[in-house]
Formats: C-alpha cells, structure tokens, sequence
C-alpha cells in the first residue's frame, strides 16, 4: 500500500495510460463487433420469416403459447420434495456427527427439523400423502 | 463474356503465383471469409434412420469429423448451418425437415445421405416413403449407398467445403443465401388425404443455366 501511494506521488500522473488501456480494451471488442455487423449490411441481407422465427419444437408446429401460468397448487410437491429429498441430504452428516455434536448444534438441527415436519403435517392435513 | 472473366481470373491467379515466388502473399476478402466458413460448419443433430449411425461413427474418434471442423452438432436449427438427412424421409416426417431447413439461419446446406434420403432408396414403391428429400429442400450434395460409410460421408463434406470455398460474394453467380430477393424459407408440405401437398415444390432447383 505504501509503494503504491509512494508511486502514485512519485511517479508521472498513472491516469493517461489508464485510460488508453480502457479505451483499447473498449475498442478490441467493439471493432469486430462493428465489422461483422459492417459485413452483415454489405453482403448478408436479413432474411425473416414465418417458419424461421416460429418457436423452436423440433421441427413440429408449436401448440399455443411458450408463456403459460404453472398452477400454484404444485407447491404441494416442492413441500413433500423438500421434506423427502433435501432433509436425507442434511440427516446423513448430522447422524454421522451426532455424538460429537454440542447442544446448540443439536438444537438448531431440530430446529430446522421441525420445520420440515410441519411441512408434513400440513402436507397431512391437506390430504396429499393419502393414495386415492 | 464468360470468356473475358476466364481471362480475368487466369491473369489473377499468374499475377498471385508470380507475387508469392518473392515472398508476397496475397488474398481476398472473398477468399478469408469463405476459408473461415468452410472449417467450421456446424452440422444440426438429427439423425432419420440407420444412416445416422453411420454419421455418429464419422463424428467419433476413428473416423473424426473433428479434423475439418464440423464436430460441433448443434442441438437447434438456430446455431447450425448444415444439415445431414441421414436416412429415409418418410411421408410425416417431411414437414419436419423442411421446417428445420426453414428455421436455420443462413448460410445453409443441405447433405443427402444415402439412397434413401436421395430417391427413396429400397422403399421406392412404399406408400409412405419420401421420393427424396430435395423434393422440398434444395441438396448439396448426394451420397449414395445403403448405408454409405463414414469415408463417403467425409467425402460428401470435403465436396461440401470446395463448393463452399467456390463461392462468391458479389456478381450474378452469387449464392441464393446472398441474394435478397430470393427466399430464405421453402413452403412445408402438408399431409393430405394421399400422401403430402403439394407433392414437390418446383422452385427448390433453378433452371440449370446453359454456358455459351
């Protein structure tokens, strides 16, 4: 730090070749920008169209809009996956760890437990574990 | 006419060989840019029959498509510029193809790989079987055999790259991607009660021009 600043006093004024730099920088990746654009005019005319911007489906004719609302009651399945899925993840180091583990550690970990089990019990009581 | 630009050419191309004998190397914009283009075509991923198994073992480390750059197949129409009909077009599947073909950016290209992609091959007389895919879209090149191997699918692409390198930028013989009043999309057929309509679309190959 000191260096730098016994540079900045010292030495000439850094600002110039700052700036050059980020203007040549600026420039290295406008100029092909600028060419490839220049070429595009001179010899590539754009050819738009119905198929060519039509939405991409492998070929077949897309049914409808891309833009479509998802149900919100799906937030049903990301509870249950949470509960299931994401909780195994944490549970497995935390009963290899248990013995070692200090109190506050053990609570925070039934902390989060229990707000996964309320998941469940909401889950529960919404009817989505019965199989119908 | 077509004389005078032989003259014109051949006079270019002494004057290039006389320069580079003393060590001045010469080039054109024309030249660059299709030597960029013709090492680095990006085939679509679309495989029809069992062609396509003859196309993936091109791409695999024996025969390796790699070598002249055209081992990155694009799984959209949006980011490739070649595509393999590698196998039979059957009837339903025509529009598909033709609607990949439209939905490709240009410059495009067209590879028919096999007797089926090219006449309909040993289901010529099937009710359902395309009678060659450059019905719709306008082919390339033509590989023949049943299937071809991956030697004639490589060779179909060196074809490929010298009609590419071939290509001009400005004048009449310009290529139709390059000319602005001519269409980029081909009309996709429809699948009538008897088979597709319009049956072929006769704009896909020019009247061949008679040189004087």
């Amino acid at each position: 730090m000191i260096f730098a600043v016994n540079l900045l006093m010292v030495g000439p004024n850094p600002w110039p070749s700052i700036v050059t730099l980020l203007v040549a920088a600026v420039a290295f990746g406008l100029t092909p920008l600028g060419l490839a654009w220049l070429w595009a005019v001179k010899f590539s005319p754009a050819k738009p169209g119905k198929e060519k911007n039509a939405i991409y489906e492998c070929g077949l004719e897309s049914p409808g809009d891309a833009w479509i609302q998802f149900k919100s009651s799906y937030y049903l399945y990301a509870i249950i996956f949470l509960i299931f899925d994401v909780e195994a993840v944490f549970l497995l180091p935390f009963a290899v760890a248990f013995t070692g583990l200090t109190l506050g550690a053990c609570v925070a970990m039934l902390v989060f437990l229990l707000l996964l089990v309320e998941g469940l019990v909401w889950a529960c009581q919404k009817g989505v574990l019965q199989w119908s | 006419m077509g004389n005078v630009m032989e003259q014109n050419e051949k006079s270019v191309q002494e004057l290039k060989t006389e320069l580079s004998k003393h060590g001045v190397f010469t080039t054109t914009f024309q030249e660059i840019y299709n030597w960029g283009r013709k090492n680095s075509v990006w085939p679509l991923t679309f495989g029809l029959a069992c062609c396509a198994i003859e196309m993936i073992a091109t791409t695999m480390a024996r025969y390796d498509l790699a070598r002249f750059g055209a081992e990155v197949f694009r799984a959209s129409p949006r980011q490739a510029d070649l595509i393999i009909v590698s196998g039979t077009v059957t009837k339903k599947m025509a529009p598909q193809v033709v609607r990949l073909y439209n939905q490709m950016p240009e410059p495009k290209y067209v590879i028919a790989m096999g007797a089926c992609a090219i006449s309909g091959g040993p289901f010529h007389s099937g009710y359902n079987v395309l009678k060659g895919i450059d019905r719709y879209i306008p082919v390339d090149v033509h590989i023949p055999g049943c299937p071809p191997r991956p030697e004639a699918l490589i060779s179909a692409f060196m074809t490929l790259q010298k009609k590419i390198s071939e290509q001009q930028l400005t004048g009449e013989e310009r290529p139709r991607h390059l000319k602005a009043e001519l269409p980029s999309e081909f009309p996709v057929p429809e699948f009538g009660e008897h088979g597709l309509e319009p049956t072929e679309n006769a704009e896909v190959w020019n009247p061949l021009k008679v040189l004087q």
